[in-house]
């Protein structure tokens, strides 16, 4: 099948639920009323009308603009902590013996039921979300970085070694490239981690941000505003995920294309 | 244990660099392995060979009678349980820095380009990276990659991958050369190429080479000296033949050559002896 053909049945897939949604919310069937009640349901046209609204009158962007810093320092942070942490324990056996099943216990528990305590320990300004983020993100890169400096070929160190590479050359031109791959190919998942720990604190308790916005329409029973935020969401995490995409693809550059795209 | 094969010419050039103090010197070598169910594996036992100066030395044996393992310990990646490793008449302690090594795999660094696969190696010798680079470039020339100096491992087909690697081992100008079976997963023909700019690089500056490989008509055409090791386990030198074949040579013509199977014969004689013990130990082990 051709592309445009493909991208055409996309489209058609999208505009025939819309369509559906529309007719249900709006044509009058029982008693002049439509199928689906639109205090439930709202309808598309709300939904995109209010949507623009947020856009136009640039309230939403203040929320955004807090969803996205949570986000980026949940993920730098996360992801700092798990290189350090990951190469610590490939590299020092003992260290890795030690505290593999209190790692594997903290990893098991559901980081929501974390969030209050969080919001008590760190308020309900930024930093609550940043670290329940953290607690999502660095245990993704934490394990990547750690099967990556584990799993360097033999050979290839070996060759390195060869070649007279001191423990500090070995790190740079050798575990870090290799644990960099391993944390790459889990970039998508380890920012989406970041921002489900962003957006569910701010649903959880908060000022600002886009959980907060979607929080604040349900208490309201606000479905139109709801739903609209909901569509914000989904434009920003596509924005987010192209724009990794686009990192990806300039830093794994010497990676054959197969391997990229089973990643 | 060696035993000199009857060839035409004792070359006087050849018995003289055996004279001077040999580049790699192994004497008394065992190498012991602790199998994972508790056994000791012996993998070679009691090993003296002499690697001369600007010597080929290849070794040949069959599958499995610790041709690496003899390699890995010259290489200084392995230690030897008893016995000692010498090179240029000091003992062998840690890895071995005056020594090359090929690797069968492929050993490059794969999030590097071909350029800084080779120019790196000249990091750990302090070379200022600009100067790295330019000699590295250098190099690829050198084994005919002009062009491809940007281009990833991956992007590489498995012989040009063995020319950086040859490029990457020999711009640190080792004075020993270590090659494990390097040519093993190329075709035929590529083999031959690559063995002939193996002779040609090596012929520009001779260095003691130890070179591992099961294919003895390769084995003959590179060098001036095949070894031949018994079957393992606790595998010896069972025969030690100088190869008198006029150089330059060309991988290819050479094997046309009456002297070339003269020597052929001469050491299948004693190779196949041990090839037909490591088979039927091997039909023995699937009963």
């Amino acid at each position: 099948m051709n592309r445009v053909t493909l991208i055409a049945l996309q489209l058609l897939v999208g505009v025939a639920f819309l369509l559906v949604w529309h007719l249900l919310t709006t044509v009058p069937v029982v008693d002049g009323k439509p199928l689906f009640a639109p205090f439930f349901f709202s309808t598309p046209l709300e939904v995109l009308a209010r949507t623009w609204k947020d856009f136009a009158s640039g309230e939403i962007w203040r929320h955004l603009g807090i969803t996205l810093l949570e986000t980026v320092l949940a993920f730098a942070i996360g992801a700092a902590g798990g290189i350090v942490v990951g190469f610590a324990f490939a590299r020092r056996e003992l260290l890795a013996a030690v505290f593999d099943p209190y790692v594997k216990a903290a990893n098991a528990l559901p980081r929501v039921v974390l969030a209050p305590i969080f919001a008590l320990w760190f308020g309900l300004g930024i930093w609550s979300k940043v670290a329940l983020g953290f607690t999502l993100v660095f245990f993704i890169v934490f394990f990547n970085v750690y099967q990556g400096v584990k799993e360097v070929s033999p050979t290839v160190l070996a060759n390195a070694r060869m070649l007279g590479m001191n423990e500090r050359q070995l790190l740079r031109h050798v575990y870090w490239p290799a644990a960099l791959t391993w944390m790459f190919s889990s970039l998508h998942t380890s920012v989406g981690f970041a921002l489900v720990g962003a957006v569910v604190g701010e649903y959880l308790g908060s000022a600002g941000g886009l959980g907060y916005k979607i929080h604040e329409a349900e208490s309201v029973f606000d479905v139109t505003g709801v739903f609209s935020g909901m569509v914000i969401l989904t434009i920003f995490v596509i924005v987010l995920d192209t724009f990794v995409t686009a990192i990806e693809n300039r830093l794994l550059v010497w990676r054959p294309d197969t391997a990229a795209k089973t990643a | 244990m060696s035993q000199g094969a009857a060839l035409p010419v004792q070359s006087p050039s050849a018995s003289a660099a055996a004279a001077a103090r040999p580049d790699v010197c192994l004497r008394g070598l065992d190498i012991t392995f602790a199998l994972k169910t508790g056994e000791l594996h012996a993998a070679v036992k009691n090993i003296d060979l002499d690697i001369a100066p600007g010597e080929f030395v290849t070794i040949v044996g069959p599958t499995g009678c610790g041709k690496s393992t003899l390699l890995n310990a010259t290489a200084g990646l392995l230690k030897p349980s008893a016995g000692h490793v010498e090179i240029q008449g000091a003992a062998l302690n840690g890895l071995n820095g005056k020594a090359g090594y090929l690797f069968q795999a492929d050993a490059l660094m794969p999030w590097k380009t071909a350029i800084d696969n080779v120019a790196v190696a000249l990091e750990p010798m302090g070379v200022p990276k600009a100067e790295a680079l330019k000699r590295a470039q250098d190099w690829l020339a050198r084994v005919g990659l002009k062009g491809f100096a940007q281009r990833y491992p991956h992007m590489l087909s498995g012989g040009q991958r063995k020319r950086v690697a040859l490029a990457q081992m020999l711009i640190r100008d080792p004075q020993i050369l270590l090659m494990d079976e390097p040519f093993g997963p190329l075709d035929a023909q590529t083999r031959q190429i690559m063995g002939n700019l193996l002779l040609d690089l090596w012929a520009a500056n001779k260095k003691a080479v130890m070179f591992v490989t099961h294919d003895l008509e390769e084995a003959i055409a590179l060098s001036d000296r095949v070894v031949v090791m018994s079957a393992g386990p606790a595998a010896g030198i069972v025969g030690d033949f100088r190869v008198e074949l006029p150089r330059p040579r060309d991988i290819a013509e050479i094997r046309t050559e009456p002297a070339f199977h003269a020597i052929h014969k001469a050491i299948w004689a004693s190779l196949r002896v041990e090839v037909q013990k490591a088979y039927s130990q091997g039909e023995e082990a699937q009963q």
